[in-house]
């Protein structure tokens, strides 16, 4: 016990001059927010960075679906097109979900499992704060002579290294940034997680949330370095004569599809995993019921985890693989909607025979829960070799992970945002803004989205800022879709601000009727210190 | 209630900036982490010489060997004939004229077969070419034994000239039984550049 108090301090003396905003719980004014160690604070900056990148990328997306209104070209070149499907996925996958994600965590980990702040708290700061640089690096060079990067956000070689723009450095270095803060933000979750659990947590005690993010945050830490590694191949075999995906210099460009997968399958899993924690969190709340299953949950989601390493190349069909090897991985593939298909069965178990309500959250966590479902549908359906040397490249790709990425990811963190935004602020949300964003999402997400497994199956190419005439019906329909679903989220930034502003009723501390776990326990909104002193686990 | 314990702990935080339980070293865990990030950053890098040799073993990427194979006197299957068709093709950006006189050729696995490739160089610079090549299916690059390629050396032509390139090779009778034939690819890169680099290296050292 002694030894306690010394360490207490010799902490404070070494405290007592850099760490002023301790004395104050809520410093004022920009240094507020660059310097805080604060997991709420840092969460709360996560989340507007997401947001803001998710309307960038939706503007983006804006520019594509113009483009695409009609057969021909006629509001942006192809090299422009090609940049904006680049930077696209770029920024929706590392600026707007994995940021929205950390952010959710950063938030909600210390006090889902009762503990005062991240384990890390200066290194979280670091975390978040070289994002902004690595998304400012990305988008500069697109105003740059020769453009940004328009290889893909899967950069292929010899595309990346051959026939990219000098930019392609730019690109390396934003994203080894994202990379480096990604895995800071791993680390921070992992050991939070292992080490400051309140007593009484036991690891089969934690929310669903929490246990799915620390699975998150192994994938980060197994694959980040792996994408890392791949862009510093492509940044040493454009720039400095390597021939790692060159094949006049014995390199082979396959190698490089074989790492980018090996990541990226894993990435794909770190995008979605959190989000069927999130809906594990809402779903029995909105059911008063226990979560059906809560250990099967617990072990589908790590078999999940341990499968994402094995099916990477169900995206290399056809560069030719044997036989075998794609049965091997076309039944890998498959194994993996076992547990998911457990994640979905114990979700309409929870709300089997519950006393559902259907509040703003519990709607997004339903159309979750149909949309996705839709998705991993599609998913099976790339899996099966001999028709995906049809589906290849096609729309139906991108009808099949859109409908896992923004009605899966995207409408889980909506979801969790609508869910928590009460607690965080103290005030309920404007009910009626919300519901007009959810039917307008939906609505038009559906029209975005699902008539591009039509013109997929039909064989309408991906990619490509032209298409033959008989696509011009549906893209003019997924255009409006498209155009719809972009101003839709124009309502959720209105809702967020009035949020902000703290308008609304007063909320309760447990907030909804039927949540349970810790965080519903502090008072609402959350005080800017929770937890110094450990809670009682039950 | 509960509004009131908390306002009284972050008065005591005030003091310390952490409380007692979690006043621990995180340092061993974080360094575990570390250990598995650089890993996996290494095991990227592992990962290019482990797929040539994966690759040299199962054959899936359809590379042939670089070294040329000595002719064993192994007897010759009259009983299999094997189709062997020939794909001749410059990368994009090369230049060159580049086609396969001999387009398809049934052989007899075991006995030697030589056939040849026209190359012509129709720009007015000189220009030092490689041969890459690739079977498929990847599965019969492990039974093609080649004695002599051009594949094997750099090919540099002059503005204006013109070559035959002759290729002679063998195929191991251990051919799977379910292979009738394969098509064996070259693609002709434009190396000038780097082949001169290397070149001017070799001069200064």
């Amino acid at each position: 016990m002694t030894t306690t108090t010394d360490t207490n301090n010799v902490a404070d003396a070494h405290e007592e001059h850099g760490h002023d905003d301790h004395h104050h719980h809520a410093p004022a004014g920009l240094t507020r927010w660059l310097f805080t160690t604060n997991h709420k604070d840092i969460g709360t900056l996560y989340l507007w960075f997401a947001f803001i990148m998710f309307l960038v990328g939706g503007a983006m997306a804006m520019v594509i679906r113009a483009e695409l209104f009609q057969p021909g070209l006629q509001i942006v070149e192809p090299h422009f097109f090609n940049q904006m499907t680049t930077v696209h996925g770029l920024i929706m996958v590392f600026g707007a979900v994995m940021p929205a994600f950390t952010g959710l965590a950063n938030w909600l980990v210390p006090m889902m499992i009762g503990a005062p702040d991240m384990a890390l708290p200066r290194m979280n700061n670091w975390s978040f704060w070289i994002l902004p640089f690595a998304f400012l690096i990305l988008l500069a060079s697109l105003f740059m002579e020769g453009g940004g990067p328009a290889f893909g956000w899967t950069f292929y070689a010899p595309l990346s290294t051959t026939y990219s723009g000098d930019s392609t450095a730019l690109f390396v270095f934003s994203v080894h940034i994202m990379g480096i803060s990604s895995i800071m933000g791993a680390i921070n979750v992992i050991v939070t997680i292992f080490n400051m659990r309140a007593p009484g947590m036991t690891y089969m005690k934690m929310p669903l949330f929490v246990w799915t993010w620390l699975i998150t945050a192994f994938l980060l830490i197994a694959v980040m370095p792996v994408l890392a590694a791949a862009v510093t191949m492509v940044l040493t075999d454009k720039f400095f004569g390597t021939d790692f995906f060159n094949a006049a210099g014995g390199g082979d460009p396959v190698l490089f599809q074989h790492i980018f997968w090996f990541f990226g399958h894993p990435e794909v899993y770190i995008m979605i995993l959190p989000a069927f924690g999130i809906i594990s969190q809402i779903v029995p709340t909105f059911s008063r019921k226990k979560l059906f299953g809560y250990a099967s949950m617990v072990y589908a989601t790590a078999s999940i985890a341990l499968l994402s390493f094995i099916v990477w190349a169900h995206h290399m069909f056809t560069t030719g693989m044997p036989v075998a090897y794609e049965m091997f991985f076309m039944f890998a593939t498959m194994l993996i909607s076992v547990p998911t298909g457990v994640k979905v069965f114990n979700w309409v178990a929870t709300m089997w025979r519950g006393s559902l309500s259907f509040e703003i959250p519990m709607m997004f966590a339903i159309a979750f829960i149909v949309l996705f479902t839709i998705g991993g549908l599609s998913g099976l359906m790339l899996a099966i070799v001999p028709v995906d040397f049809q589906y290849h490249d096609t729309y139906f790709v991108v009808a099949h992970f859109h409908y896992v990425l923004v009605t899966g990811a995207v409408f889980s963190i909506m979801a969790a945002v609508y869910y928590w935004l009460p607690k965080w602020t103290g005030k309920m949300f404007d009910i009626t803004l919300a519901k007009w964003h959810f039917w307008c999402s939906l609505v038009s997400v559906n029209l975005l989205f699902f008539p591009m497994h039509f013109v997929g199956l039909a064989g309408m190419p991906r990619r490509i800022p032209d298409y033959a005439l008989q696509f011009a019906d549906f893209n003019k329909w997924i255009s409006v879709g498209g155009f719809a679903f972009g101003l839709s989220q124009l309502i959720f930034l209105a809702l967020l601000i009035k949020a902000c502003r703290h308008q609304g009723e007063p909320v309760s501390s447990q907030v909804w009727d039927g949540a349970e776990g810790l965080e519903w326990e502090i008072p609402s909104p959350a005080p800017y210190h929770t937890f110094e002193t450990p809670p009682v686990v039950k | 209630m509960l509004n009131d314990e908390t306002n009284k702990t972050t008065e005591q935080v005030e003091q310390s900036s952490q409380p007692a339980y979690v006043q621990q070293d995180h340092s061993k865990t974080v360094n575990k982490i570390l250990l598995l990030v650089g890993g996996m950053f290494c095991f990227a890098f592992a990962l290019v010489p482990l797929y040539d040799v994966f690759c040299a073993v199962t054959g899936i990427n359809g590379k042939t060997n670089t070294e040329a194979a000595v002719y064993e006197a192994v007897d010759v299957d009259e009983t299999r004939t094997i189709t062997v068709d020939f794909i001749a093709r410059t990368n994009s950006g090369m230049p060159w004229e580049f086609t396969a006189q001999t387009k398809k050729v049934d052989v007899h696995p075991g006995k030697m077969t030589e056939v040849a490739f026209y190359v012509r160089n129709p720009t007015g610079r000189d220009i030092i070419a490689q041969a890459v090549p690739s079977v498929t299916p990847g599965t019969a690059s492990l039974y093609l034994n080649k004695t002599e390629c051009f594949c094997f050396q750099h090919q540099p032509l002059k503005a204006g000239e013109e070559a035959i390139m002759p290729m002679v090779f063998y195929i191991d009778p251990q051919l799977p039984e379910n292979i009738t034939f394969f098509t064996l690819q070259y693609t002709l890169y434009d190396i000038t550049e780097s082949a001169q680099e290397d070149a001017v290296e070799v001069v200064m050292n």
